[in-house]
């Protein structure tokens, strides 16, 4: 469904990804992982377009997303949920998921419902304010409004970052069921323990370059991945 | 003969008001304020002149000390609070308006709207009232303004030179380290306000004295203080002779679009000028010449604003 | 004597409040502007002195029904603020604010100048003559109390707007976070063209109340110009609610000020006021 071939890209003179070759299959779950700084997150930014790739080639669905604007990408079918959340501080949580549902606001309302349904727990929260609403309750907000323009293809942006370990476990039980459910997600993350748990697939990036690909159970497996991030 | 050195006269004491300006405007604050400054020069020398007899070159001391007062009192809080970018514009917009104003209600003075004349002093065919100040030989005029036009200059070298300078430089781009290491920020600015202030204040009884008539409008609020925003603008505001290429400039377009329609069109050179204006900052933030010096020298001048 | 003394005060008050209601619709396309594209409309009230003088000319020249000439400019005003962000808004959008707040001067200047040249300097005025309306003691113009109602009337409509409607909640949202309205599918560039003509509209609809009011001269915005940018900022630069009160709380000086000394003196109260408050609070009563 997405293909990422000798991807470069960076900020300005900084390149933080270099010659990045990626994919991830209709209904996979694929993780990205790596150390702070490794340029995870350039990547997703990259790959919805808010980034310009100063090399190489994004393919989704078999058309090039090149010459899509980033306002553009949403209606192709790839939602991004950014880091840290980013939920409108001031605006409550369903106008947040209002605001998700942007590119199809006519189907707005049984959408609502459909994503309610996933998560009962934001459906009580509904009318409170998004900046008031706990750490776990913005992550599963923001992906909820992810959610909401019905994607193709999810893309996460370290959901664990900030949250204390027992909500972690939650959000990763809610990234579980997701993948249950049929959607197709990319995931970056640090927590390399976790998230090798839910995913199918991942790949190691180091300092803007894929180091090691496989199966997750093989890098969970792999000596200098234990070594180094599990401290083993 | 009379008329060059008029136009002279105009061009160095428009630009040695707008360098005035200047003095604050390049290290980031941009002060929309300052035709309050220039109103207090005018005012002060005309009314004290007009009811007391009191000759300009003292009326001028007195103008000096209200301006330097106004530019302490609005400046400290402005300072002390960290009033910047928008704020400060605002704020300072409000006290030319004031000033506006003070001039217009307190109309049984000061004429109000109509404006005001100082008392003739030239008579019987006398050319020269040196305690007036008033001086009907243009030459003399322009002598005086160009002394004071060069001294301009020279303060605005003294401050670009000083260490004040390359403090404030530190200050606009990064108040916090500034003032971590010892550059008293809020000292700095007032002193630079304030030399800012009194320049432009003289610029104020120099033009009430030459042109021997002032109205509210014409040295105070917000129009004035645009204009000189403006004229620096257009000439250069990192250069030395930015502000006063900036008022040769906007005088010349208006002469000459005076001579080639007449009084058929007024109002048409500001037009054109606001237009000029806009494109000045948005393909040319550096002035005429500071435009023309980065092409010349092939690097860049100064710095864009930042308050 | 004290009985009359307290009556003609509360009128002055009451006055007040109608003023402090036309300030508020004035400082709403303001505040607008400013709270979704962070720019300053210099030239805000230049654009209310163009909707004055269609107001003007389609009705006193070529006899347009008044409503008709109002609606009209408020449509035309509408276009005028989304022309300045698309021609010069646009190109500064990334520059420094002071950059910004300097194209707008250069605007307003052009559009004074273009009016005396266009229209003369003399002064116009609507030629509708609206009863005064009596309560006790006090008279009040019927035009001011119909600005009043008005202005109201379109802060409760852009309240409506901004709550209810998607596109409102997208304005509110592109002014809390403006970096991932792309992630959303929201294109900022439009939904900048459409504040600015919101921001234009209203400005529209001040022109339409004000012109029923008060004659219209090319140097007309330099009267509430000012001062409508003075209560954006008392209320906090970009806080509608607090621009708001603004309103009301320096209408109140202008009127009770005016009542005591001159009006002139009102208004000089109220700068001085203005300035006072920005050392107490210097983002403004509500700012951030």
């Amino acid at each position: 469904m997405l293909a990422v071939r000798n991807v470069t890209a960076g900020y300005g003179d900084f390149n933080a990804l270099f010659d990045v070759s990626l994919e991830v299959r209709a209904g996979e779950a694929v993780a990205v992982i790596g150390p702070n700084g490794a340029g995870k997150t350039t990547l997703l930014r990259v790959i919805s377009k808010i980034i310009e790739p100063q090399r190489g080639e994004l393919t989704f669905d078999g058309t090039s997303l090149a010459p899509l604007r980033p306002h553009v990408v949403v209606s192709r079918g790839i939602a991004h949920v950014p880091e840290n959340r980013r939920l409108f501080p001031r605006l409550t949580a369903e106008e947040n998921l209002r605001m998700g549902a942007y590119t199809s606001r006519h189907q707005y309302a049984a959408r609502l419902e459909e994503v309610y349904a996933l998560f009962p727990r934001l459906k009580e929260r509904r009318a409170q304010v998004a900046g008031t609403l706990s750490g776990g309750e913005q992550q599963m907000c923001a992906i909820a409004r992810a959610l909401m323009s019905r994607p193709k293809l999810l893309l996460l942006d370290e959901p664990s970052a900030g949250l204390a370990p027992v909500v972690v476990q939650s959000i990763f039980e809610l990234v579980r069921r997701i993948c249950a459910e049929g959607y197709t997600v990319l995931i970056v993350e640090q927590n390399i323990r976790q998230v090798l748990k839910v995913v199918e697939r991942a790949y190691l990036l180091e300092a803007g370059r894929i180091v090691r690909s496989g199966s997750a159970a093989q890098l969970l497996a792999a000596p200098e991945i234990q070594k180094a991030y599990l401290g083993l | 003969m009379n008329y060059p050195l008029h136009l002279a006269i105009l061009v160095l004491l428009w630009g040695y008001i707008y360098t005035s300006w200047s003095v604050m405007g390049r290290l980031g604050l941009v002060s929309f304020g300052h035709g309050a400054f220039m109103g207090i020069g005018a005012y002060t020398v005309v009314m004290l002149w007009n009811y007391y007899g009191i000759s300009p070159w003292l009326g001028a001391l007195a103008a000096l000390a209200f301006s330097a007062v106004v530019a302490l009192v609005i400046g400290y809080p402005c300072f002390r609070f960290r009033i910047v970018g928008h704020y400060f514009a605002l704020v300072t917009l409000a006290l030319s308006e004031v000033a506006r104003l003070v001039i217009t209600a307190w109309r049984d003075t000061t004429g109000g709207s109509l404006g005001a004349t100082p008392l003739g002093a030239l008579h019987e065919g006398a050319s020269i009232s040196l305690a007036a100040m008033q001086f009907s030989d243009k030459r003399i005029w322009l002598a005086i303004v160009a002394a004071c036009w060069a001294l301009g200059l020279w303060v605005w070298h003294r401050v670009d030179r000083s260490m004040a300078r390359l403090a404030l430089q530190a200050i606009s781009e990064e108040e916090e380290a500034a003032a971590s290491i010892g550059i008293h920020v809020t000292r700095a600015k007032l002193r630079i306000t304030l030399i800012s202030a009194l320049m432009t204040c003289l610029g104020g009884v120099l033009y009430a004295q030459y042109q021997l008539y002032v109205n509210p409008d014409a040295v105070s609020g917000i129009a004035i203080s645009l204009q000189m925003v403006f004229g620096v603008i257009a000439g250069g505001m990192f250069v030395m002779l930015g502000p006063t290429v900036g008022a040769g400039f906007t005088l010349l377009l208006a002469e000459g679009l005076r001579l080639a329609f007449g009084n058929r069109y007024p109002a048409l050179d500001t037009t054109i000028y606001g237009v000029m204006l806009v494109l000045f900052i948005i393909y040319m933030p550096k002035g005429i010449l500071g435009a023309a010096l980065e092409l010349w020298r092939r690097r860049p001048i100064g710095q864009t604003f930042r308050t | 004597m004290s009985d009359i003394f307290d009556i003609y005060l509360l009128e002055a008050v009451l006055n007040g409040l109608l003023l402090g209601g036309l300030f508020a619709l004035l400082s709403l396309g303001l505040n607008l502007v400013f709270g979704v594209i962070d720019v300053v409309w210099i030239c805000y009230a230049e654009l209310i002195m163009c909707g004055m003088y269609g107001v003007y000319y389609l009705h006193v020249q070529y006899h347009w029904p008044l409503l008709l000439a109002m609606a009209a400019s408020v449509g035309i005003v509408a276009f005028l603020g989304w022309l300045l962000h698309q021609v010069v808004i646009r190109p500064v959008l990334n520059a420094e604010p002071i950059n910004q707040l300097l194209v707008t001067g250069g605007v307003l200047f052009f559009l004074q100048a273009a009016a005396t040249l266009v229209f003369g300097i003399e002064f116009r005025n609507l030629g509708v003559t609206l009863p005064s309306v009596r309560l006790g003691e006090m008279s009040f113009s019927a035009a001011r109390l119909v600005a009043f109602g008005a202005a109201l009337g379109g802060v409760i409509a852009l309240y409506l707007f901004l709550t209810r409607t998607y596109l409102g909640t997208a304005i509110r949202a592109i002014s809390q976070d403006r970096a991932i309205m792309p992630l959303m599918g929201v294109d900022p560039a439009r939904i900048f063209a459409l504040t600015s003509a919101l921001g234009g509209a209203l400005a529209g609809l001040g022109a339409c109340l004000l012109v029923l009011q008060y004659d219209v001269h090319p140097a007309i915005g330099l009267s509430f110009g000012p001062i409508t940018f003075l209560i954006c900022v008392l209320g906090g630069l970009g806080n509608m609610v607090g621009g708001f009160i603004a309103a009301f709380v320096f209408a109140q000086f202008i009127a009770v000020g005016g009542f005591f000394f001159a009006v002139e003196w009102g208004y000089v109260i109220a700068f001085v006021f203005f300035i006072a408050v920005m050392f107490w609070r210097p983002r403004g009563i509500l700012g951030k």
